[in-house]
């Protein structure tokens, strides 16, 4: 009887420390971003499921979760992508697909697919946020005359200073369009042909001597901080947070702001794929998408969430709701970024990009 | 008398067998447990050392993309454009492509749609053709509502699908093995007949970065040489007590985390960096003029060759060390001046040092990563960057493996140069 006690216990106790086991790793980009999720999701939802969250970076995770799933050693189970990298993984059969019956509707009873915005909803990925890549300037050094424009970013001559730029095509021909005059609406027209995308590369030559690269999204706050740049091409998020959470002199140039989604994925072979599913469900469900976006101003996927969004997390004077990519205030002249258009040019356009950079 | 008979006669141990055998037999045992004793070196050396590098030579001169699907949870292969490699063993290369080519195509990719690979199969086709990725996934998409005749099916997706070089470039890919990434890791590419040509000059890349890698490598081996022969030599020359604490100095650094070390120089020599203020400080710069010391090639040269000074240093003091003062010293009374007693006596002897210290900071220097990564910007940037971009970011692994075997034939071209010129027997690292 006590022999049969003592097994029963340690099946209970073995069974319990297997539930605890339970675990989920997701992949994000660092610093304030990630931080933001792991407040508005990862907690509440190890709290409500029981299930550990284990949160890893990179500068852009899609590289990672591609090298993990063609080498057959998938160790990360979420990651959250770019557009046109969500559909060029899903394409290349990299990823899971994801069940649009498993998301959640709203509170009002809208249905989950009506909820989400246009593109949010994909074979292989759900969509969490809308981020934009924008201009920010030190307020120090452009007291007198401050730049406005895309076009002032370019013009070394009025504004001098060092540009800080990311470290790659995507986005940085489109501002180099943008910069030369060309409207946000023709810019995809026109970097479908040679000639266009000779006049961008033509564009960043002019102040090539001038850029500073960062490849990690961090970067930028701190090459400002530094003043090893005047202005820089950056994360709405990271800025946000460098100017509201540290008093940085910092400003934002809203015009010519490329913006995107961001989605999860689940890449394939991913060790916990259902405890996976269960986090998407749960983070893009509309409590957390809003909640999210009290952390950091990258706008929720879903329309029910967008109207809960409210002020920072530690200040009640600053709304959250005017420092959103998709405030109208901040799209007079904005661009979406084309997800066909990388998914398809990514690698050459990256190619030449590289000769253009050691050249 | 006894020698004659000696080599007469077989010599036999006491117990009467051949002296010979007994002798192999011992040296035989003694072999072997030699051998078990460097066994998990061995072991060691083909798993991590001569297994990868054969898989990346491996990886250089084969790419399935276009030829066998594995399925990655299941790790099934299944073949892929099968009926389209069939249609290419049976026309010549410039056959122009008939309907039945088409109606393979069109299967093929229906196979590739179901399989979820027309994705990675237009990735590889995009290697040798740009701009090919999208034609693959589109027609992916289409390819169930397409109708014969296929070939004007094709012709309404997309007028590429007529282009001479995309069809020189599928029949190139439906082999799995391919030079074509040698090609390429040399700025070289294959037009629409398969010859083969330059690349455009604004994609021209691997060979200028190659060139900079060589330069760079050797512009550091020679400035860690100017640094570390006065230190090695004053290290070797005080008093024990002294040149100990100096020798501490030197190893500080070398045993610090390289990225801290890295760091440290952008701290140094950023624009609003330490050394930038000092000099606006002291009134040597004005400050709209300060210095561009960082993300640029000075950057890349100034801390590497900090970070290798301790491979030269070390070497060298180890060869100077046992230099008998005595030596410089005859020269001297001999009516020598010092510049010609150091360049005829002193110098002549540490050369096995320089040698040492040149190869292995040159060999690190032309492999390096992380320190021009973080802070060459763009002009400081070497091939060994290149090679972690296509390892880690377009992962196109094939055009990696092909780049790091290019280095590595390069540096043991170097190598074999260096035995000959200077003889590998001369160096000396201590």
């Amino acid at each position: 009887m006590k022999l049969r006690t003592a097994l029963m216990a340690t099946v209970f106790t073995s069974a319990a420390f297997a539930a605890n086991a339970q675990e989920v790793t997701v992949m994000s980009w660092g610093g304030a971003y990630t931080k933001s999720q792991v407040e508005a999701y990862h907690k509440p939802f190890t709290a409500q499921t029981g299930i550990k969250v284990n949160s890893v970076d990179a500068d852009n995770p899609a590289a990672p979760l591609k090298a993990q799933v063609e080498a057959g050693n998938v160790s990360i189970d979420v990651a959250d992508v770019e557009f046109s990298d969500a559909i060029r993984l899903c394409d290349e059969g990299l990823l899971e697909e994801i069940d649009p019956s498993i998301l959640t509707d709203a509170p009002d009873g809208t249905s989950a697919a009506d909820d989400f915005i246009d593109g949010a909803i994909n074979d292989c990925s759900v969509g969490n946020i809308v981020w934009t890549t924008l201009i920010a300037y030190d307020t120090n050094v452009f007291s007198d005359n401050a730049p406005s424009t895309m076009a002032d970013f370019f013009d070394t001559e009025t504004y001098p200073g060092k540009r800080g730029m990311r470290k790659s095509p995507k986005a940085m021909l489109e501002m180099a369009l943008m910069g030369d005059g060309v409207p946000a609406s023709e810019v995809y027209d026109l970097l479908e042909t040679e000639e266009g995308i000779d006049q961008a590369f033509a564009k960043l030559d002019s102040i090539k001597d001038d850029i500073v690269w960062w490849e990690a999204g961090a970067q930028p706050p701190q090459l400002l901080a530094d003043g090893e740049v005047a202005m820089t091409i950056v994360w709405n998020g990271r800025i946000f947070n460098a100017i509201a959470s540290e008093g940085q002199p910092f400003a934002l140039i809203w015009d010519g702001q490329i913006y995107d989604l961001d989605l999860f994925v689940v890449p394939k072979g991913a060790p916990n794929k259902d405890e996976a599913m269960e986090f998407i469900k749960f983070a893009t469900s509309t409590g957390p998408l809003a909640e999210q976006a009290s952390w950091i101003p990258y706008g929720p996927a879903r329309v029910s969430s967008i109207a809960r969004v409210g002020t920072f997390h530690n200040d009640d004077s600053i709304d959250m709701g005017e420092h959103m990519p998709t405030a109208p205030a901040n799209l007079t002249n904005a661009l979406q970024n084309d997800f066909e258009f990388w998914a398809d040019m990514d690698s050459e356009l990256s190619e030449r990009f590289n000769a253009w950079l050691a050249n | 008398m006894s020698e004659t008979s000696a080599s007469d006669e077989i010599l036999t141990t006491a117990d009467g067998k051949p002296l010979k055998e007994a002798l192999a037999k011992a040296q035989f045992f003694a072999k072997r447990r030699a051998f078990i004793l460097v066994l998990p070196l061995l072991a060691f050396i083909l798993l991590t050392f001569v297994m990868p590098i054969g898989q990346m030579l491996h990886r250089s001169v084969k790419n399935e993309g276009f030829t066998v699907h594995t399925d990655v949870t299941t790790g099934v292969r299944t073949p892929i454009m099968t009926e389209l490699s069939i249609w290419f063993d049976q026309n010549p290369s410039g056959t122009v492509p008939d309907e039945a080519a088409y109606t393979a195509l069109r299967n093929d990719i229906g196979a590739l749609d179901e399989l979820r690979s027309a994705g990675s199969a237009g990735t590889r086709i995009n290697y040798l053709r740009a701009g090919s990725r999208s034609l693959f996934t589109k027609a992916a998409r289409k390819w169930d509502k397409m109708e014969a005749p296929y070939q004007d099916a094709f012709y309404d997706l997309d007028d590429e699908w007529a282009d001479a070089t995309l069809w020189a470039a599928m029949r190139q890919a439906s082999s799995s093995y391919t030079f074509d990434f040698y090609l390429a890791a040399m700025d070289y590419t294959r037009d629409g007949d398969g010859s083969v040509t330059k690349v455009n000059e604004n994609r021209q890349v691997y060979i200028k970065l190659f060139v900079r890698t060589l330069f760079l490598s050797l512009l550091i081996t020679f400035m860690t040489f100017i640094l570390a022969y006065p230190i090695a030599h004053l290290l070797a020359t005080l008093p024990l007590r002294h040149s100990n604490i100096l020798m501490i100095l030197v190893l500080l650094p070398f045993w610090t985390s390289l990225l801290v070390r890295t760091t440290s120089w952008m701290v140094l020599l950023q624009s609003q960096g330490v050394v930038n203020d000092a000099m606006v400080g002291v009134g040597i710069l004005a400050d709209e003029s300060r210095l561009q010391m960082m993300y640029n090639q000075t950057g890349t040269v100034i801390a590497m060759t900090h970070i290798l000074l301790p491979f030269m240093v070390l070497p060298l003091y180890s060869v100077m060390r046992p230099i008998n003062p005595s030596y410089v010293r005859a020269a001297r009374s001999l009516g020598a001046t010092s510049w010609t007693a150091f360049r005829r006596i002193y110098f002549p002897q540490t050369v096995p040092g320089i040698g040492a210290g040149a190869l292995l900071v040159f060999i690190l220097a032309v492999g390096y990563y992380i320190t021009p990564a973080l802070v060459g910007g763009a002009d400081g940037q070497l091939i060994s960057n290149l090679i972690a971009f296509h390892m880690q970011k377009s992962l196109n692994w094939s055009l990696a493996a092909a780049l790091a075997s290019l280095l590595l034939g390069g540096i043991l071209l170097l190598y074999w140069l260096y035995d000959r010129l200077v003889g590998i027997d001369n160096l000396k690292l201590g």
